[in-house]
């Protein structure tokens, strides 16, 4: 199968890799750069545990190539913290109890990590339809909601 | 109302709500769960599935796919055949097929397996294997399957003359066919309690490492029993020189399970085949589907339900006859002796004299189950029906469900309850906790506000749930798995500068046992739980346990970390009386510390009892402070609660959007507050998604319906309504902390209050049941029938 050579930023870092043109980003993510934080939870784009940045839009890596990613900026739960400092996504996670299981959280907090970028103080309607593209089987949302809405109140910088 | 902390916000006892240890990693994408392991030379294995529900198997022909690039073996029925392990037993002692040699028996039954370098050319080859199928009629229908003359589907059985698994009853039919007969009013319904699937995000899988130099098996598994599956594993392959000592399995971070991750899945077991055949490490991951179509299901009884009561309206009998569909082969994770698992907590929160229950088992081509889904064993099915009924049974006497419910309750002075059906309640005030529940909602004012509405023609109903549990299985009298006492364990050990380390024979699957477990030892030892690492899940290390299921895990394991702390408490306050040179009797605890009675400026905390322990311990006693315990509980607990839920229907689409839904749950003393409602949030998502979204459900042939998440709707933040959660607070009077469990009270309450408030908003149109899911099209057809829809 054909290969393709291709250039990429992941969490700040320039990546290259070879890839297959079937190959998914998540995996190319997973297993080729044992980014193992972004997850797998199903086949059909519906639970979103395989969220991460493209260009700073959330998107189901399970859903896009690896080649699709060429040339452009990836982020992943493990691009969250910088220089120590947890992003206050993963604060408000811990803080308000918004995992359990642990599996959808990468996910989740990207998710939330893009809706804070675009809408800093967003409403709790506006976080649940954010978010309604990630599935959780633990928590009820009721803490994931809370989590964001700590999050918003610290903002980066503020 | 919660449980008053008794240590301080350093040591971190019970009562507070303490941040989860395990969180740091969690938050960081630095969980390990199966998916990440990844082992030097490992190959990928997928599964080729049948496309047919029952089916003859002609002819496998795997030459092509062994041609696909990657692709090293491909292993079929005949291989494993080779070493008699093309069959295994299932817990409830009946059999199943690893991969088949003669016949399928449901659609996506496992039927080979290839083993490749990547798990693209594995699904290359998966798809590259040919598989010539003669098609055999299909049972469907567990009505059909029980019918004379219906196709006997176990033809492997050479005795089998149909399709049956198992009858079991209890209580007393003659004393309840006779109350039956006299009561002033008895009602009857027909439930449906569906197919569903737990759904855990992370689905199931393996890594199996088979050290041939060694001869030792290492299993990286999702799965809730790791010692058990040891043992299982052990005497499923003795025959080919597995042998216990030589086997580790390790259960790491776990995406969820909720019951889904007990049984032993034949994947497992083919990648650990493959691995001892190819001396490779072969790692096993179900994709959704997989999991959705091929793992064990929950539910799917049909449920005969009868209630009677006296002419003063109280609840005299109870009698229930149920169809159990168990697909193929019964591989319930029920313990040994209760095919029907807890059924019989079906007489619920009421003093009730006479009962009787039945359930008949039997085989269909479906998959093979069935296990809970965040329930103790078959108890969300007894709650359901007993809730529904209760509100059956209020409607025909026109009475109101709360005010029914308050005048037939077991009253709190009658605890210990012996019910009807042979348990022995160990606790409860489930007035208390209705009463609550109806204060925070505002119950009058509701009933007020429906019949206005009702006047309107608007469909607003209120609905009540009364739910009591029964978990922590439990007493060794009558609980084991396959032999296994259930059990639970603890081995804790004090190192020389005051911090321990916990290990547990339980596997936390998001309940945070890492935090719990290490608030259990500070309360009882004093020491911060900051200071105590918990370890479980891995069967080299950790005591031996029977797992995390059935809301076990704190009134077995977590009472064994009680109990094992206490030994070491008993053996520091001798090395403290031999450090401040007095008796021991002379000696009081106050969590952390030891005092000389009446001199408390003479103490010595628990830290400096430790170093002493290893550096400075008495003449002729043994090094160390650390001790083990092993519970065997006395009896189960008996957590409960009451649910009151609004719902407002949408006369135009059938939508029913939950308004309110408070909750009271009483699990008795709390660990960590914060978690405990974590956990009531959760398990009311899931008591809410089988009510109104989730169905697994079959056509004529046996297609599965429901087998991605497609069309298996599990609910987002958006249908999710804001819980309200609150709690009253009842002791276990046997448990060493007063503790009840509480992982699951939620889930199994939840439906029937959701279900009595769409029946209670349709009652005055003579509606009296509606089986879930209550999709938009089922109750919109409700609504069309009875002339209300818009």
């Amino acid at each position: 199968m054909a290969k393709h050579a291709i250039k990429l930023t992941v969490n700040g870092a320039p990546r290259e890799a070879s890839v297959e043109s079937r190959l998914l980003l998540v995996h190319l993510l997973r297993e080729g750069f044992r980014l193992t934080g972004t997850h797998i939870g199903c086949d059909t784009t519906h639970c979103g545990a395989c969220t991460v940045l493209l260009d700073g839009v959330p998107v189901k890596s399970c859903t896009v190539l690896a080649v699709q990613a060429d040339g452009r900026e990836v982020r992943t739960v493990e691009g969250l913290e910088k220089d120590g400092k947890l992003d206050p996504i993963q604060e408000g996670f811990m803080q308000e109890h918004g995992l359990q299981c642990g599996y959808c959280t990468p996910g989740m907090m990207m998710t939330g990590r893009a809706l804070l970028d675009r809408s800093p103080a967003p409403s709790e309607d506006e976080i649940r339809h954010a978010i309604s593209g990630n599935l959780c089987r633990c928590t009820g949302y009721v803490n994931i909601v809370k989590a964001v809405q700590h999050a918003a109140g610290k903002r980066e910088g503020a | 109302m919660s449980t008053t902390p008794r240590t301080s916000p350093e040591v971190c006892g019970m009562g507070h709500s303490m941040k989860r240890k395990e969180d740091p990693r969690f938050i960081r994408g630095q969980g390990n769960y199966v998916d990440d392991v990844s082992l030097p030379g490992m190959v990928h294995m997928d599964i080729v599935r049948s496309p047919y529900a029952h089916a003859r198997i002609k002819k496998i022909d795997t030459a092509a796919a062994l041609k696909v690039p990657g692709v090293a073996a491909v292993i079929t029925g005949e291989t494993l055949a080779q070493y008699k392990l093309h069959w295994m037993p299932t817990l409830m002692s009946d059999t199943q097929m690893v991969l088949p040699t003669e016949k399928v028996m449901y659609q996506a039954q496992e039927v080979a397996a290839v083993i490749a370098t990547d798990r693209y050319a594995a699904a290359d080859g998966v798809a590259a294997v040919e598989v010539e199928y003669e098609p055999l009629p299909v049972v469907v229908d567990p009505w059909k399957a029980i019918e004379p003359g219906a196709p006997v589907l176990r033809t492997d059985k050479p005795d089998k003359k149909d399709n049956r698994i198992f009858h079991w009853e209890a209580g007393d039919r003659a004393a309840t066919d006779k109350a039956i007969r006299e009561a002033a009013a008895v009602v009857k319904e027909r439930i449906y309690i569906p197919r569903i699937h737990v759904a855990s995000i992370e689905t199931c899988g393996c890594v199996a490492s088979f050290d041939k130099a060694q001869g030792k098996l290492t299993v990286w598994m999702t799965t809730q029993a790791p010692h058990a599956i040891r043992t299982v594993f052990a005497l499923v392959a003795g025959h080919v020189g597995l042998s216990e000592e030589k086997i580790r399995i390790i259960s790491p971070d776990i995406g969820g399970g909720f019951g889904g991750k007990v049984p032993v899945y034949p994947g497992y077991v083919i990648a650990v085949a493959a691995s001892v055949v190819t001396g490779l490490p072969v790692k096993w991951i179900e994709d959704r589907m997989e999991n959705l179509q091929a793992d064990s299901f929950a539910r799917d009884y049909h449920i005969d339900a009868e209630l009677a009561a006296d002419k003063d309206g109280r609840i005299t009998a109870l009698r229930i006859k149920t169809l159990a569909d168990h697909g193929y082969a019964d591989a319930a994770a029920n313990p040994s002796k209760f095919p029907a698992g807890l059924f019989s907590i079906c007489t619920g929160s009421y003093d009730l004299k006479h009962a009787f229950a039945e359930v008949d088992g039997v085989y269909t081509n479906k998959p093979p189950g069935g296990i809970a889904y965040r329930c103790s064993f078959r108890v969300t099915e007894a709650v359901h029906a007993i809730e529904r009924m209760t509100d059956v049974l209020a409607q025909k006497l026109k009475t109101d469900p709360a005010e029914f419910r308050f005048r037939n309750f077991i009253p709190p002075e009658k605890f210990p309850y012996k019910s009807a059906l042979g348990w022995e309640y160990d606790s409860g005030n489930y007035a208390g906790a209705l009463k609550k529940a109806m204060d925070i909602i505002g119950y009058a004012e509701l009933r007020k506000e429906q019949a206005e509405k009702r006047k309107r023609g608007e469909l607003m109903g209120i609905g009540i749930s009364s739910f009591t549990e029964i978990v922590g299985a439990g007493p060794s009298k009558q609980f084991d798995i396959l032999g296994i006492k259930m059990f639970d364990s603890c081995e804790l050990r004090v190192h020389p500068t005051g911090k321990a380390i916990a290990r547990f024979g339980t596997k936390s699957q998001g309940q945070g046992h890492e935090t719990t477990y290490a608030q259990i030892v500070a309360e009882e030892l004093g020491i911060p739980a900051a200071h105590v690492q918990v370890e479980e899940g891995d069967t080299d290390t950790a005591p031996y346990g029977l797992g995390t299921y059935a809301s076990r895990s704190t009134p077995t394991a977590g009472a064994a970390g009680a109990m094992a702390a206490r030994k070491v408490r008993d053996k520091a306050r001798k090395i403290a009386a031999h450090l401040l040179e007095v008796r021991e009797e002379d000696l009081v605890w106050e969590p952390g510390k030891f005092s000389v009675k009446g001199a408390p400026q003479k103490s010595k905390t628990i830290q400096e009892i430790a170093f002493a322990a290893y550096t400075n311990h008495p003449q002729g006693m043994e090094a160390g402070l650390e001790a083990t315990h092993y519970y065997d509980p006395p009896n189960l607990t008996f957590p409960f609660g009451s649910y009151v839920c609004v719902v407002d229907l949408d006369r135009g689409t059938g939508e029913v959007k939950i308004r309110r839904f408070v909750s009271v749950d009483d699990c008795g003393n709390i660990i960590n507050p914060m978690i405990v409602q974590g956990q009531v949030h959760g398990g009311l998502t899931m008591g809410m998604a089988p009510a109104l979204l989730e169905e697994i459900s079959y056509d004529e042939n046996g297609n599965v319906q429901g087998g991605s998440f497609m069309d298996y709707l599990l609910p987002t933040a958006v249908e999710t309504p804001k819980w309200e959660t609150a709690h009253t607070v009842t002791p276990s009077p046997h448990h060493p902390f007063g503790a009840k469990g509480v992982g699951e009270s939620a889930t199994v309450g939840a439906p029937p209050a959701i279900v009595n408030a769409v029946v209670d908003a349709l009652s005055h149109l003579g509606v009296t049941h509606i089986d879930i899911p209550m999709t938009p099209e089922k109750v919109w057809r409700i609504l069309k029938e009875k002339g209300v829809a818009e």
